[in-house]
């Protein structure tokens, strides 16, 4: 039996046969981020991207690439052109000089024991 | 009633089984990787539909999936010619075609299988039809996108749509005793299910040039029988390859 499927007829090319083509550099479709919404009314979580020729497809294609393991209940594609991100160079913009823990989860953990320390100075307003 | 039904799920499954192996029969050479893993997937969505119809008739106290599948006299089976017919020269064009084709059918019958006075086939129709409607964005967007792009793609599509056309066609042929089935209101008759074909993808090939008249009864001769146990040319080649596995170790647990 000779089988049609070329990965195994693969297994004696002909040299010959094979044209190069040479692919400028960045000739591919364009790519794609791709957000998760795993809830209802939930955050659209980044997942990854892809290549894909238009949004349409690229919706079509980010359903079986990044939503078939885990929930999923919508998706979004936006071109990777359209985003806008800051550089490396910039981490230290996201550095606070001086402490700022205060406005971190944890600057409010003993809030309500500072508020019982001070209630019975409380006045009532008249 | 046990014939007919086991007419009707045969001929369901036995398309969906063979669709899925020639979709399968891409893997590792679509065109770029994300559409290989998209096409993948379909072509295990539509193995896994032929193994749920098989199911029905286990539950009759017929036999298994795998049985039906893997260890059934090749002259049982009921396919269309349509999903028999090889890959050629994996030109994805043909491909994309036949995935066009065969899944706005399945779209038709999948909407009527929901009315079936057969309960099991009415629950397994609903069942199925989340994966089927991506099956149709997925294949319905691949031939707008193509038919309007170059030359060469639209040129590629015509010739897939030449070789297939009668095929395509040839799906609707009705089934043995398809009256009385249709008369205990398990399906539709075949002529309904061309008719909603034909409505739902020709106001899409029409605009792109990829529409053409139905084929005569001289082209279409040779694609029928397919539910009366005529196999296509290449069935034999086709289920040779399918059961090589299976073959090799027939009592294997899977």
């Amino acid at each position: 039996m000779t089988s049609l499927d070329p990965r195994i007829r693969r297994a004696e090319p002909h040299l010959s046969q094979i044209t190069e083509v040479h692919l400028e550099p960045l000739n591919h479709w364009p790519t794609y981020e791709v957000f998760v919404q795993r809830t209802r009314g939930g955050h659209a979580q980044h997942v990854g991207s892809l290549h894909a020729p238009d949004p349409d497809l690229a919706l079509v294609m980010a359903k079986e690439q990044y939503a078939r393991r885990s929930q999923c209940v919508a998706l979004w594609v936006v071109p990777t052109h359209a985003i806008l991100w800051t550089s490396a160079e910039d981490e230290d913009l996201f550095q606070p000089a001086t402490d700022k823990s205060y406005r971190e989860p944890q600057g409010y953990l003993n809030s309500r024991q500072r508020l019982e320390k001070y209630r019975d100075r409380l006045q009532p307003l008249s | 009633m046990v014939e007919n039904l086991q007419t009707l799920i045969l001929a369901l499954a036995d398309d969906e089984l063979f669709m899925g192996h020639r979709h399968a029969e891409w893997i590792g050479l679509g065109p770029i990787l994300e559409e290989d893993i998209a096409f993948a997937s379909i072509a295990q969505d539509e193995t896994g539909h032929a193994q749920a119809y098989y199911q029905i008739l286990t539950d009759l106290g017929l036999s298994t999936p795998d049985e039906w599948a893997f260890h059934r006299d090749p002259k049982a089976f009921r396919s269309a010619h349509l999903v028999e017919l090889p890959n050629f020269d994996y030109d994805y064009a043909i491909a994309l075609m036949r995935h066009f084709l065969y899944d706005a059918a399945e779209k038709v019958r999948l909407q009527a299988l929901t009315r079936s006075s057969y309960e099991p086939l009415a629950l397994l129709a609903k069942r199925l039809q989340s994966e089927e409607k991506y099956h149709w964005l997925h294949a319905r967007t691949w031939i707008e996108r193509l038919g309007r792009s170059t030359e060469e793609a639209h040129h590629r599509l015509l010739a897939a749509r030449d070789l297939l056309w009668p095929y395509a066609w040839a799906l609707f042929e009705p089934l043995p005793k398809e009256p009385e089935m249709v008369e205990a209101g398990w399906i539709p008759p075949s002529s309904t299910q061309q008719q909603e074909w034909v409505s739902l993808i020709q106001p899409i090939l029409e605009p792109i040039g990829l529409w053409k008249a139905p084929p005569t009864e001289a082209e279409l001769t040779h694609c029928l029988g397919a539910r009366h146990g005529v196999r296509s040319p290449y069935f034999d080649e086709l289920y040779a390859e399918f059961t090589e596995v299976s073959a090799s170790e027939p009592n294997a647990d899977w």
